[in-house]
Formats: C-alpha cells, structure tokens, sequence
C-alpha cells in the first residue's frame, strides 16, 4: 500500500510551520504504511554551507569525536546537529565531495541519508507517528517537505529500504507502487556509474531521475522519460532544491490527490492527508491524471 | 434529524446506528458531519433513510446501499457507491477510481468528474456522470446504463457485455469489442428517463452517442485457437 504526503510552499510567512503540517499529514497515513517512515526536509539554504544527513545503529559511539576527525581530514569547521539516529554534517560548500570522500574512507559503518545545501532526510524503522516525533518533524522549518509510510512489498523493511531515497545532491523520491523492471535499468545505470545503497526498486527509480538530470535534463523532463523506461505501478513524489513534482503511471492504480492554493501545492495518498491544511475548502482539488507529468519550482 | 459528528462518533458506532434503522422508521433524516475524508462512511444501509455527508471522504463511501438516499456534499475517494443494490447517492464532487463499480441497481450521480475505472462490471446500475469519466471505465459492464454528460478516457468499455454507454463529449479511445451503436427512439426515452431521475438537467438525449458491445468476444472463435 504505502502512503505519500508532500507539501510545497509558495508563500513563505507559511515556512515556520511546514514540520507541523507534514507531522499532521503523515499521522492520517499510518495504516497505508505502518512498517516504517521517512521525511525530507527542504530548509533555508545557508550561505556557503552544504550538508550531509547521516544514520547510525550506534549513533552514540559513531557521532562520538566525529566533528573533530571530520574537520582534520578535510581541513575545516565543521558542525554537527544530533537528532536521535541521525546527525546532519555541516560542512563548507566547497568541501562537500572532501568530507563526504572522508566519511566513506574514515566513518563506512556511517549511513548517508542525504547531501545538498537545503536537503535533510530522516527516516527509520516504526510507526510513523513515532519516527515523526523521534527526529521532531513538528519543529523543522523550511520551504517544502515530502513524507512517505511504507509497506514493504519488494524489499526488507530497514532503515536502508524506507524512504525517502536520495541519488542525487538536493534530490529526493518517494514511491508507492513496485517496479517490474528494475533489475535491468539498475544495470543500465551501473554500467554508467550510478551507485545503489540497497536491493530496493525505489532507489532505482531515484538513481534514474538523478541519472537523467545528470545528462541534462530539468526534473519535469525527467519524469517524462520514466515514463517511457520504468516498468510497473508507480505514483512518484519528487522534490529538488527549488522543485515539487508528481507523476504517475499510465494505469494509475495507486492513489493520489492534490491541492492547491495561492499559498501551497500539497499532495495526499488519500483526501485524510490534507484535510489538516489551512484554506483546504477553498483548495483548487484534483486527481493527478494517469502518465502526466505535474511540476512547481520557485 | 438526527445529527452524527465524526469528530466525536467513531465510524463504526455510526454504521451500526444506520444498519439498525428498519424500514418503518421514522428517523429517516441524517446529517453526519466531520467526514475529514474517512473510509467506508455509511457503508451497507438497508432502509429507506435521506443521508447527508457534508465533506469528502475517502474509500468506499455508500458501498452496497440499498434503498437510502445518500449525498455527499464534497468529493470521494475510490470505491464510491461500490456494489450498490438500490437508492440513490448523489456526489456532488468529484470521485476517484472505480465508482459504482459491480453496482447491481440504484443510481450514482456524479456532479463533477469520475476518475478511472468507473462503472467497472456494472450489473444493472445506471451511473450518471456530469463531468468527464476516466480511462478503462466500463469494464466488462454487463447491464445498466452509463451517462456521461462530458468527455470519456481510454479504451471505454473495454471487453463489455450489454450495459448501454452514452457519451455527450469525446471518446478518447474504445475498447475491445466496444463499438459505437445506432440511438434509436428508445435510446432517446431512455436517456430522458434517467436524466429526470437523475435531478440533472441542460442537455438533450440527442446530444449523446451510444456505445455497447460487438459481441464478438461472447463465444470462443475457433479460427483464433492459434493465439492460445
């Protein structure tokens, strides 16, 4: 089943409030997605500054004198900010391939969730209400966020196999659905240097819009030409630094519905998701048609 | 009237109020308010009870009705009026995936768009539809009639028996052994019949297309063995 939640603001007096209505639209998908849940977070970018989400198991004893080895092998401030099993790295821009090059060399038992200048995602095994306020989603401030509940159907229900997935710097996929052919276009993408994390078709889906942007393409282009390569159901949430978009397959069974206002577009597996929404009444809302491709950037 | 919020009823204590209701009753007005897109609101009602939903709500909405007149003052989600046996329900929104789908009798209404699959293996429903129907709708639907005031998506009646599709606006695509048929006068008082029944009006019988089956798929062809 899975449940997707997505949110995506346009005006910015709304920003302070933007973990509050994702915790409040993630809580309605629990029952479509109880095996475990994660969140993106697109915060305010900082001036100069890129940042790394890590995961641990052991996070005490892998965050332990972590900023200090960081900074060593890189040769520069960086800072660290702990939420529960996951740390988001603050490094200089600059140095972003450096330090993510010395987490692999340094730190490999360490998870890297997600790397860019506005990105943090956070995701973990367990009730989503419980995932939601052990990273507290509610406090987190930004411009637009993606959620996702999952029931796993094609892969091991880890930390690893929840979503979101992130393939590219600032990018991010959520799914619900199961690809048929991901075993080959995860071939295809190997063969030209993409990497993958997990066994999990959802991740392929991610390294293949990364795959596309990478050649050239904005993220609406990209969507399009999944539509031609990937094979099976999918409603797809993706997001960029500046970008929100929605896309789903030509047969459309997996739920969707949107909304927009002159302050958001929001996205719901189900109607339950944006209820909580200010101004939904007055909400423009629609069913995302079958094999369209549906994109906002600010 | 009685009055139901779903902020302080649960849905299940509301159910069995309605399934308790016989046909003798004489609390025949509802009004349930607070739906926030919940599943399955007012599932499986058999008596003659006028049921108002003022919101939208999600999977479900009405399933299985027999004999109430159910209106939902918002949109639903899939499955809306799903096996429907008689009475009425009235969306004055818009609906998901799969409405009226396998309905055997009564009417669904639909004030704005239907989604895909609507009416999928309708057995004796009439389904009226003001705005547009999305793809695939019409699957193997046997009887009843589909009435689409708009345009309709792919492959419209794809493999259908002898359910009757009338369709004001465009057909995208038609399914297998789907074929557009000639409107006879029939067809016409038919159609006048279902619009009066409906409560909607501003367009004319003669303004719609029929469509129905080729019955080309009903017996095995022996010269298509090859293909198996």
């Amino acid at each position: 089943m899975c449940g997707i939640v997505g949110l995506f603001l346009k005006d910015a007096k709304l920003e302070p409030r933007l973990g509050e209505f994702t915790t409040t639209m993630l809580s309605t998908m629990c029952e479509r997605g109880p095996d475990s849940a994660g969140f993106a977070v697109y915060g305010a970018p900082q001036k100069g500054k890129a940042k790394i989400t890590l995961q641990s198991p052991n996070a005490d004893a892998d965050f332990a004198g972590l900023t200090a080895a960081i900074s060593k092998a890189i040769g520069a401030d960086v800072s660290l900010d702990r939420k529960s099993t996951h740390a988001v790295l603050s490094v200089p821009a600059d140095k972003l391939q450096a330090a993510r090059e010395a987490l692999r060399t340094g730190h490999p038992q360490l998870r890297i969730m997600s790397a860019g200048e506005s990105i943090e995602i956070f995701k973990e095994v367990g009730w989503p209400t419980e995932v939601a306020s052990q990273f507290e989603l509610a406090k987190m401030q930004g411009s637009h966020a993606i959620g996702h509940t999952r029931m796993a159907t094609e892969s091991a229900v880890t930390t690893m196999g929840a979503h979101p997935f992130s393939t590219g710097p600032d990018q991010c996929l959520v799914h619900n659905g199961s690809l048929s052919n991901h075993p080959n276009v995860r071939r295809v993408l190997a063969h030209d240097g993409m990497t993958f994390e997990t066994e999990n078709d959802t991740e392929v889906a991610a390294a293949y819009i990364s795959w596309r942007i990478k050649q050239g393409m904005n993220l609406g282009q990209a969507l399009e030409k999944s539509l031609d390569d990937l094979d099976g159901f999918f409603t797809f949430v993706v997001g960029t630094k500046n970008g929100f978009a929605v896309v789903r397959d030509p047969i459309a069974c997996k739920p969707a519905v949107m909304a927009e206002t002159d302050q958001y577009v929001a996205f719901g597996s189900e109607y339950r998701a944006l209820v909580g929404l200010p101004g939904i009444d007055g909400a423009r809302v629609w069913e995302p048609e079958p094999a369209t491709v549906y994109f906002w950037e600010r | 009237m009685r009055t139901i919020d779903l902020g302080s009823t649960s849905l299940r204590e509301l159910n069995e109020l309605l399934h308790k209701q016989t046909s003798g009753t004489n609390e025949t007005q509802w009004e349930i308010l607070n739906p926030r897109g919940g599943h399955a609101v007012a599932v499986g009602v058999d008596s003659p009870l006028n049921i108002d939903i003022k919101g939208s709500v999600g999977y479900y909405v009405a399933g299985m009705n027999k004999q109430a007149n159910i209106t939902v003052h918002g949109s639903a989600g899939p499955g809306a009026a799903e096996n429907m046996m008689s009475g009425k329900v009235v969306v004055k929104g818009d609906v998901s995936q799969y409405a009226g789908a396998t309905g055997r009798g009564g009417m669904l209404v639909v004030e704005g768009n239907a989604s895909s699959r609507c009416g999928i293996s309708m057995k004796g429903i009439d389904i009226v539809v003001k705005g547009n129907i999305g793809h695939m709708s019409a699957f193997m639907a046997q009887t009843g009639n589909l009435v689409v005031f708009g345009d309709a998506g792919d492959a419209l009646g794809d493999s259908i028996y002898e359910a009757r599709l009338f369709v004001r606006g465009q057909v995208k695509s038609l399914g297998a052994d789907c074929i557009e048929k000639e409107m006879r006068d029939e067809h016409l008082e038919l159609i006048d019949n279902i619009l009066k029944r409906s409560g909607l009006n501003g367009v004319k019988p003669k303004d719609f297309r029929r469509y129905g089956s080729a019955r080309k798929l009903y017996n095995f062809n022996i010269d298509n063995a090859d293909a198996y």
